[in-house]
């Protein structure tokens, strides 16, 4: 089964959006590299926005990864409450 | 008072409204004649509003985000340059890896800018049509935001300020400049595999993602905040390009073998034009976080296999060239820094032999290779270039017609013998350099004949400066291309005794002592 990942800068907000990943996707596995970080997770990776706000402690639009994102792997769906990207094999 | 409020729309819904809504079909005129690309490559759609938008980003939140990066990317070049920056880098050999960069990588992303520009009109439906409008424009500030990340370098470095006008004209530059003019020049579909898929998702992928954290680890700030401010974008490009070849599957079963002869084509490209990435990483970043060897295979064999897995529900096969590639992967990096190396006269950045500690580093990353074939050949031009001898190739380079490559690289399973191929077209010879160049070749000999090879050109003429006559009787061809690609020779050479290093030291001891 193919890994699905996502890769960001690191900073403050995105230390927030890898810990909502981690606690939503079993599996998942992080690889820290110099001044930024990336997260594999066996076939599909989901970032919850409620997860994500919780860790923030503010209300947070999913649309707002754009700014910390690098790259990303899998088929990706966006909805208001959930960015999910996916492989089919 | 009853008060009924509008329940706020989803993004899906939203994103719709944008594309869909806001597009009409034409009567005045027929669709076909409005949009007459998108036939004539032989794929067949047959309905446009299956495509389905990866990335959903309306118009105010697009510039919202984009906006938002921008600010950010220039607080920190400020905050870098600022503080003279530049000073707090590895070492100044690292410089030169911005120089290759500023000729090869800007002046691409100018011709991204301008495919997707054509893209945004020659779609038919209004999803794609949206999507690469703005890709266009992201392209287009990757194009400035990358020339004003490295302009505060060029105050102090040799070697920066002609790449504009090299960029059509320098041997080493020509091989991306072939790749970007074969896609521009194809039609929109192949243009969409070649770029949204080829180079966005094999290529970027390594550039700006390895790379630049290599570029970090190194301390440029500037590098770091330019390349993952891009890749942000790149993202997006990637499931663009990504939806693209699952849209035209899905479409219609004809045009399975189209797409399967451009993902193969295109794999390839990118790999050849990988080869000069890989010697960045391994060679010219003082300090390494992976090597070549491990960025392809964490980003080519892995996640390009997976997309290959991934399509292969709809008969696609992993493209021809694969195996080659995975068995070129501990070869090309090595092969491509000894060719630069032995042109000191012709760039306009250093070269250098390895320190013993990097050679070391070299050998452990590349246990098959390293020490059998390239320890050996750096090891014997170290001893020269201390003997006074350094050694200096002032002949002019073979290139491949297809990739435009130097001839460098070997023969599949056979790491001692160059590789040539040759095809003949219209009773004149051509040059490939791979297989899977000289079937590129031979399937469209009528557009790489065209090819610009400055080697072939400067002979026959083509590559003089300004006022020389090519009908005087002592006319040599040839003789002036320093000229000609207005090279700047203190940045020529080795980097042992260059200006740059002198600079930086005396600088650098500035900045440290009173
Ligand atoms: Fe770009
Ligand atoms: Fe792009
Ligand atoms: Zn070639």
């Amino acid at each position: 089964m193919s890994n699905a990942f996502i890769a960001f800068q690191k900073n403050d907000e995105s230390r927030c959006i890898v810990e909502a990943i981690l606690d939503d996707n079993p599996g998942a596995m992080v690889d820290d590299q110099p001044s930024m970080v990336k997260i594999d997770v066996p076939h599909r990776l989901v970032i919850k926005r409620e997860t994500v706000e919780e860790k923030m402690g503010r209300s947070f639009d999913l649309q707002e990864l754009q700014l910390h994102l690098i790259t990303i792997s899998g088929h990706l769906d966006e909805t208001d409450d959930e960015f999910t990207l996916s492989w089919n094999a | 008072m009853d008060m009924k409020v509008a329940k706020k729309l989803g993004l899906k819904e939203r994103y719709s409204l944008m594309t869909r809504d806001l597009a009409w079909d034409t009567t005045f005129q027929k669709m076909a004649d409005v949009f007459p690309q998108t036939t004539y490559e032989g794929i067949k759609i047959h309905d446009w509003d299956k495509w389905e938008d990866p990335f959903r980003l309306t118009m105010d939140a697009y510039w919202k985000y984009q906006s938002e990066k921008e600010r950010k990317l220039y607080a920190i070049l400020d905050g870098f340059n600022q503080n003279n920056g530049h000073l707090s880098v590895t070492d100044a050999r690292y410089i030169n890896v911005l120089k290759l960069f500023l000729g090869s990588t800007p002046p691409l992303e100018l011709m991204a800018a301008r495919g997707f520009s054509m893209m945004g009109r020659q779609m038919n439906g209004a999803g794609p049509r949206v999507a690469c409008q703005m890709q266009a424009v992201d392209e287009y500030r990757h194009f400035q935001t990358q020339i004003h990340s490295i302009s505060n370098y060029n105050k102090y470095y040799n070697g920066m300020d002609e790449f504009a006008h090299q960029q059509s004209r320098m041997w080493y530059l020509s091989d991306g400049k072939s790749f970007f003019d074969d896609a521009i020049t194809a039609g929109p579909f192949e243009f969409m595999v070649a770029i949204g898929f080829a180079f966005e998702y094999v290529l970027t992928n390594i550039l700006f993602v390895p790379f630049i954290s290599g570029a970090a680890y190194n301390g440029d700030m500037a590098a770091m905040t330019v390349g993952f401010s891009a890749q942000s974008d790149e993202a997006r490009h990637m499931t663009l390009g990504l939806e693209c070849i699952k849209f035209m599957l899905e479409q219609d079963p004809d045009n399975l073998p189209i797409v399967q002869r451009w993902i193969d084509k295109w794999t390839w490209r990118g790999t050849r034009k990988l080869a000069s990435v890989g010697m960045m990483m391994d060679y010219m970043l003082p300090k390494r976080i992976m090597s070549f060897k491990e960025a392809w295979e964490m980003y080519v064999e892995d996640n390009g296999g997976a997309l290959f897995k991934d399509l292969a529900r709809y008969g696609i096969t992993i493209p021809k060239c694969f195996a080659q590639t995975v068995e070129e992967k501990e070869h090309v990096s090595h092969q491509s820094w000894i060719g630069f190396y032995m042109k000191p006269g012709a760039t306009p950045f250093h070269t250098w032999i390895p320190t013993p500690d990097e050679m070391d580093w070299l050998s452990e990353k590349y246990p098959n290779t390293f020490d059998r074939y390239y320890r050996p050949v750096l090891e014997y031009l170290d001893a020269q270039e201390k003997a006074g001898n350094r050694y200096n190739n002032k002949t002019q380079p073979m290139n491949c017609q297809v990739c435009v490559s130097t001839m460098k690289f070997n023969e599949p399973g056979d790491s001692m013998e160059m590789c040539f191929r040759e095809s003949v077209y219209r009773g004149e010879k051509f040059h490939t350099c791979s297989d899977h160049c000289k079937e590129i070749f031979d399937n469209e000999p009528e557009k790489y004949v065209q090819t610009f090879i400055s080697s072939h050109q400067a002979l026959q003429g083509n590559c003089e400066p300004d006022g020389v006559d090519v009908d005087a009787p002592d006319y040599r061809p040839g003789a002036r291309m320093l000229d000609y690609w207005r090279l700047d020779e203190r940045a020529t050479g080795d980097f042992n005794g260059s200006d740059d290093q002198k600079n930086f030291a005396v600088w650098r001891e500035q900045a440290t002592k009173n």
